[in-house]
């Protein structure tokens, strides 16, 4: 600041040599104070077309250099306004002197030039004797007396000039203001220009018009730099050539509404696109809306409140409508959908997210799914209706047995008693009470002989129950006797102990009891009839199978180890081999070479029963899991087939003797008869057909039908059940 | 052994499938970008039939794309364009960091921009392909259409779905080619066939909506860009195919000429044309001035057998659909200003009816409220002020009823302040077995030219007085069923009695009595069906476990259906007999 000040100085000072107008300009300018200053410098301004500038002192020093440019211009201008000048030389003069002095001690903000300790707190000083230095380096001092406040008012009271005297504080002394002075501060109190001879309201000069003027508006000759072409500018140029030739600056592009402009895009249309990928599944279509989407649905279609209640309560992915069904009186009364542009949204969701997947939908017919099978009227005979109902047994009828004649039938049940019905007349021809609950009953297969066995409890009995001709009870009974005349009995093994019945047993029929170590759960006769074999299940002995011999009254343990559960055994109808059912398999021993030639996997949890084709290749065995297994042992020891018919276990199963026929029964009370075909091709597999579904028995305390039996010419199936009845069903 | 070791997932569908983010590295694109060109090129992932396989053994969740698929955008000349524009976006930022505004200027007048023309083309190779695929594109554009111009969107891209939309309605109107209407609580469904295909489109009612904040308004954006580039082309096609001229021009000679005055006042030059387009009461120009469209026929082919029955039905379908063409034909409507004024100017436009509002709603109104020869006021308040005696005051949902039912259906269920009929959706066709909502019988019997309407309501209402009555007279008719019975026993009876007589007469030495044996009627039909109905039940018992599985499964998806058939069916019946006793009460 200092320096543009002085430098300004020293240039005024070149210029005052140089021109007396100019000094009368320069000089005019102090003496108007502020109010010339802005005069000129707002004429200034016009002409240069600056902005009007304030009384800043920076812009102040900034107008005076305007000035200078300023005067030059008024100088060179001629005599457009010499009436003005005229004027303000006359003025000049006049206060040459006073004003000179005046702008030395200029008392604006600009820096102050008599004391040069700057724009400090004063009060630094008041230690000293001085209050600052000079320009010239010396120091100045305070004024010799200070006024105290006594002076002071005296001075309020007595000097005249008080009112208008000002304390300087840079040089301590003090200022009396002149009238100008005074007059000045009043006006800019008011709020008025400084200079009195200025008119706000000057009527404004259009200078720069829409009118093309001959001369130029200033008159001030072209600079030297307009003829010579600028550097910097080729710079710039030279750098924007360059940049277009490199591509760097592309020229406008012309604005092209290629966007809103269509044309006939599918005039060639060519096959060359057209197979793009094989793999293109185009996106399904939205469903289109049902009834009830409608604004004013029928009214079933509402929801009810519980249903609404539903759909509140559901999970929106689980609900069967994404809306609620709504119905208005009237079209106005339809508000927005709220969900609209969600939709919208989501099905542009599908289209770029979700994964597509070609799917192929099952379109089947359900019936085409049912298999073909032979109709079951082609089948026949198969039993179909229940004829007969043996009641009589006062407990669950565990097990029955049909003599091999086909006449007779016997049942043992839990009430203790062993009943012999007649199959046609289901008359109960003999009851013997046995004391016990009875496991088992099995007639001898042997038709020469007329004995029945009897599981119950631990003991196996052997009864004759003189149901035939006098031929056959009399062959019966030589069969057992005949051991007696020739040997003792073998007491060798010791567990087994076989005894003759007497007395009252004997009336009834009883002939032979053998006794066993535990209790029995089934006994079976071979096909010859000699040999009989009994089931004393227990895990954790090998002492569970034995085979007693009739003739020879000798019993005998076949294994001599335990290899799981024995749940239920049988002969081979012709050969001699031996099944064994265990908890999850069965197992087949050759007896005469005592050896296992087999192993069957049922895939079951728990056999409950068992029974072999009378041709010997064919193994059913039924299970707990509600599962009947078919094995045929040529092919595999794997189940040929897995039938689930039933809904409950499968208590018993049998095959019939002459008839393609095999039976299961089970804990849901009926009884299944099906279809089985074997053909004696050993490539042609078994043909399994279900032909007819039997009930009758009424289910008791969860129980259905215990145990099914064939009879043994025709094609009639004997059931017993836990309702203490028996049926045959024809 | 030789050979070397076969490397696991380097062969097979883990080869023919690549992870989004490999594809997104692979094409150097950031994931906006990547979005973007799947969805203006239309690729989707694909879902792998071994995801295990594909995945290389993990089972993480992923999204996989087909490597051909990738393999195609490799080439596309939009993944450049993004790129500039990428570049564009970074100088521009720079430009705007060092505050150097001429070149923020010079870079936006630069902005890279990018055409969707071939992609169209390369999406849908023919015409068909772009027709079958354009109903998302018409609901977009629609939707669009209809957001206010500030927020959510470019304002441009608001006027061009405007204007697309307004292009497809007028070319709707002149190829008169609406055939289904449908008010839902959504919006309003339209079908329409073009060239074969049927084509629907949903409307949201004119409300102001209030935006979703968890939508992504880019993603949607991007589609409209897609879907106006195809809609425009679409648009043009047709509008060829019809000899209209492409920007559509209204038809300076047409006889219904909207009147000229209010245009003025109602809006700028600029968006008048467009306004003036979309009033929808004016017709189109057309390149070749042929006033009259020939009517097709059909040709009569030589043929025989079933091929006859065909092309009689075809024949019958053609006439039918031309009969709905020209549904309201010669009627004169009048909308008044509380009615949806677009969707009905529109419908009855599409059947050749002709239609005008107040002039104060919309430009383009072409009569006024006082002229005589006006046949419908359409109206959905509960009264009017001044009625005009030569014209029905109808509730708009009549129109709509009208064209999904092809014919004029009765007034009288929709005059002003009545309770409306259901509005049944046009789309669902019943199936056997299906439910029928009674009000679709009625109108299918309607169309079948019977006329069972109100005298059946009036049988039933005679009925029910009557009701009381009947039941004595049933009652007694079943008394005296039962006294022939009686009697015809006791004939049967006395016969019995007289052949006994005679035995006896004849042989008198025998004491044997036989009491006559009741015959038990066999009903064979039953039985067989019995026999049948077993046998099916023991072929399902053999049935394999995967096979029994799917046939217990559609057979269960066939009792609900009927189950919820039966559900409705109840429904019904029990609102009927609500209404029925509340009527009684009523009346009583």
């Amino acid at each position: 600041m200092k320096k543009a000040g002085g430098k300004t100085a020293l240039k005024r000072s070149k210029e005052e040599d140089e021109e007396q107008n100019q000094i009368f300009n320069f000089n005019r300018k102090p003496a108007d104070e502020d109010k010339d200053d802005d005069l000129s410098d707002s004429e200034d301004s016009v002409y240069s077309g600056l902005e009007d500038s304030g009384s800043d002192s920076e812009e102040e020093e900034g107008s005076d250099d305007d000035e200078e440019e300023g005067s030059d211009d008024d100088e060179e201008e001629g005599s457009d306004d010499n009436d003005d000048k005229m004027k303000e030389k006359k003025e000049g003069e006049v206060s040459e002197e006073k004003k000179k002095h005046e702008y030395e001690h200029d008392s604006s903000d600009e820096e102050d030039i008599r004391n040069t300790v700057g724009n400090i707190p004063m009060e630094w000083y008041k230690d000293f004797p001085h209050i600052g230095y000079n320009l010239d380096g010396k120091k100045i001092y305070k004024p010799i007396r200070n006024k105290d406040e006594l002076d002071d008012f005296l001075d309020k009271m007595e000097n005249p000039e008080y009112w208008r005297t000002v304390h300087d504080k840079q040089t301590g002394s003090d200022v009396v203001l002149s009238d100008d002075q005074v007059e000045l501060v009043n006006r800019l109190q008011r709020g008025q220009f400084g200079d009195v001879n200025f008119n706000e309201c000057e009527p404004m000069v259009e200078f720069f018009s829409s009118d093309v003027m001959i001369h130029p508006v200033t008159n001030r000759p072209a600079d030297k730099r307009s003829f010579i072409p600028s550097l910097t500018e080729k710079e710039k140029v030279s750098k924007l050539v360059h940049a277009i030739k490199m591509g760097w600056i592309k020229p406008r592009r012309v604005e092209d509404d290629g966007r809103g402009r269509y044309y006939n895009l599918w005039a060639s249309e060519d096959s060359s696109i057209l197979a793009r990928h094989k793999m293109h599944l185009p996106a399904p279509k939205i469903p289109l809306p049902g009834h009830h989407e409608s604004y004013n649905p029928p009214p079933e279609y509402l929801f009810t409140d519980e249903e609404r209640a539903l759909w509140e309560q559901q999970d929106p992915a689980d609900r069967k409508l994404p809306f609620v069904p709504r119905k208005y009186s009237s079209l106005r009364q339809v508000p927005a959908f709220s969900q609209f542009i969600h939709e919208r949204f989501e099905r542009c969701l599908d289209l770029y997210l979700c994964p597509r997947q070609r799917k192929m939908r099952v379109n089947v017919n359900p019936e085409d799914l049912i298999p073909q099978l032979p109709k079951p009227k082609d089948l026949q005979p198969f039993p179909t209706t229940r004829s007969l109902v043996y009641r009589g047994h006062s407990g669950l009828v565990r097990s029955i047995s049909v003599s091999p004649s086909g006449q007779w039938l016997a049942s043992g049940s839990d009430d203790g008693s062993v009943r012999f019905w007649e199959v046609c007349s289901s008359r109960c021809m003999k009851t013997v009470q046995v004391g016990g609950a009875v496991k088992s009953v099995a007639w001898n297969p042997n038709p020469s002989v007329c004995l029945l066995a009897v599981a119950l409890d631990s003991v196996v009995l052997i009864l004759s129950p003189s149901l035939a001709d006098k031929q056959v009870i009399l062959s019966s009974e030589r069969l057992l006797s005949a051991q007696q005349e020739g040997e003792e009995p073998a007491e060798g093994n010791g567990s087994v102990v076989w005894s003759e019945a007497e007395g009252e047993e004997l009336n009834q029929g009883l002939r032979l009891k053998i006794q066993h170590p535990k209790a029995v759960h089934q006994v079976v006769w071979h096909a010859k009839g000699d040999y009989l074999a009994s089931v004393m299940p227990d895990n954790t002995s090998h002492l569970q199978v034995y085979i007693h011999q009739l003739s020879r009254r000798r019993s005998q343990n076949p294994f001599s180890r335990n290899k799981g559960l024995v749940q239920c055994i049988s002969f081979h109808p012709i050969r001699p081999y031996f099944f064994v059912a265990t908890q999850r398999s069965i197992r087949i021993y050759n007896l005469v070479k005592q050896e296992m030639t087999k192993k069957l996997q049922t895939n079951s949890k728990w056999i409950s029963s068992m029974a072999v084709h009378p041709g010997g290749d064919h193994v059913i065995c039924g299970s707990y899991d509600c599962k009947l297994s078919w094995f045929d042992l040529d092919l595999s020891t794997k189940p040929y087939k897995m039938l689930r018919h039933h809904k409950k276990a499968v208590r018993g199963v049998a095959y019939h003797r002459l008839y393609p026929l095999f039976a299961s029964a089970s804990d849901d009370g009926s009884v299944i008869v099906c279809h089985g075909t074997v053909y004696n091709d050993l490539l042609q597999n078994p043909l399994i057909v279900p032909v007819k579904v039997l009930r009758g028995h009424v289910m008791t305390h969860d129980l259905g039908v215990l145990d099914v039996t064939f009879h043994p010419t025709q094609p009639w199936v004997f059931s017993s059940g836990a309702d203490a009845t028996i049926c045959l069903f024809t | 052994m030789g050979g070397l070791q076969k490397k696991k997932f380097e062969r097979g569908s883990a080869t023919n499938y690549i992870t989004r983010n490999r594809a997104r590295k692979k094409l150097q694109l950031s994931l906006p970008d990547f979005r973007r060109l799947c969805i203006l090129k239309g690729i989707y992932p694909h879902e792998p039939k071994h995801k295990k396989k594909v995945n290389k053994g993990s089972t993480a969740p992923r999204t996989f794309y087909l490597l051909k698929d990738i393999r195609f955008l490799l080439h596309e000349p939009i993944v450049g364009k993004f790129r500039e524009y990428k570049i564009f976006v970074r100088k521009l930022k720079k430009a705007y960091g060092k505050t150097e505004w001429s070149a923020v200027e010079r870079l936006r007048e630069n902005k890279p921009t990018y055409k969707l023309d071939h992609i169209i083309k390369e999406r849908y190779p023919t015409f068909i392909d772009a027709l079958r695929d354009i109903d998302d594109a018409l609901c977009m554009c629609f939707l669009f259409s209809t957001f206010a111009r500030t927020g959510k969107c470019h304002v441009q891209t608001i006027q061009l779905c405007r204007r697309l939309t307004v292009e497809w309605m007028n070319y709707v109107i002149a190829s008169r080619s609406l055939r289904k209407v449908f008010l839902s609580i959504k919006g309003i469904y339209y079908q329409a066939e073009v060239m074969g295909q049927l084509i629907t489109w949903v409307v949201p009612y004119q409300f102001s909506h209030d935006h979703p904040v968890d939508v992504d308004y880019r993603v949607m954006a991007t589609f409209t860009e897609l879907y106006t580039t195809l809609l425009g082309f679409v648009s043009f096609r047709l509008y060829s195919s019809l000899n209209l001229v492409y920007p559509p021009k209204l038809d300076s000679n047409g006889e219904s000429e909207p009147k000229e005055e209010s245009e003025d006042d109602y809006a700028m030059n600029s968006e008048s044309y467009l306004e003036k387009l979309s009033a929808l009461s004016a017709s189109l120009a057309r390149v070749v001035s042929s006033a009259d469209e020939e009517e097709a026929q059909l040709d009569q082919f030589p043929s025989e057998g079933e091929d006859m029955e065909k092309m009689e039905a075809r024949e019958k379908e053609l006439k039918q659909q031309e009969a709905q063409k020209k549904l309201f034909e010669g009627l004169k409507f009048y909308l008044n200003r509380e009615v949806p004024r677009e969707s009905l100017a529109f419908v009855i436009r599409c059947f050749g009816g002709q239609v005008s509002w107040d002039k104060s709603v919309c430009i383009g109104s072409t009569y006024d409220v006082t002229d005589e020869t006006i046949t419908h006021q359409i109206i959905d308040r509960p009264s009017v002020g001044k009625q005009y005696i030569n014209r029905y005051y109808i509730q708009p949902q009549w129109l709509y009823d009208c064209v999904n039912a092809k014919i004029l259906l009765p007034v009288e269920d929709y005059f002003l302040g009545v309770t409306l009929p259901p509005h049944l959706s046009p789309f669902v066709e019943e199936k056997e077995g299906d439910y029928v909502p009674p009000e679709k019988l009625k109108m299918m019997a309607l169309q079948r030219g019977e006329k069972p309407g109100n005298e059946q309501e009036e049988d039933e209402e005679e009925e029910e007085e009557e009701e009381g009555e009947q039941e004595e007279e049933e009652e007694q008719e079943e008394d005296d069923n039962g006294d022939e019975e009686d009697d015809e026993e006791e004939v049967a009876e006395e016969k019995n009695l007289k052949k006994m007589e005679e035995q006896r007469s004849q042989d008198k030495s025998l004491h044997v009595k036989v009491t006559p044996g009741k015959l038990k009627v066999e009903n064979k039909a039953r039985l067989e069906q019995e026999e049948k109905a077993e046998e099916k039940r023991l072929a399902i018992m053999m049935m394999k476990k995967k096979e029994k599985y799917l046939y217990d499964k559609i057979m269960f998806g066939k009792k609900r259906k009927v189950r919820e058939a039966n559900k409705l069916a109840a429904k019904r019946k029990a609102h009927d007999d609500s209404e029925k006793a509340k009527k009684k009460k009523a009346r009583k």
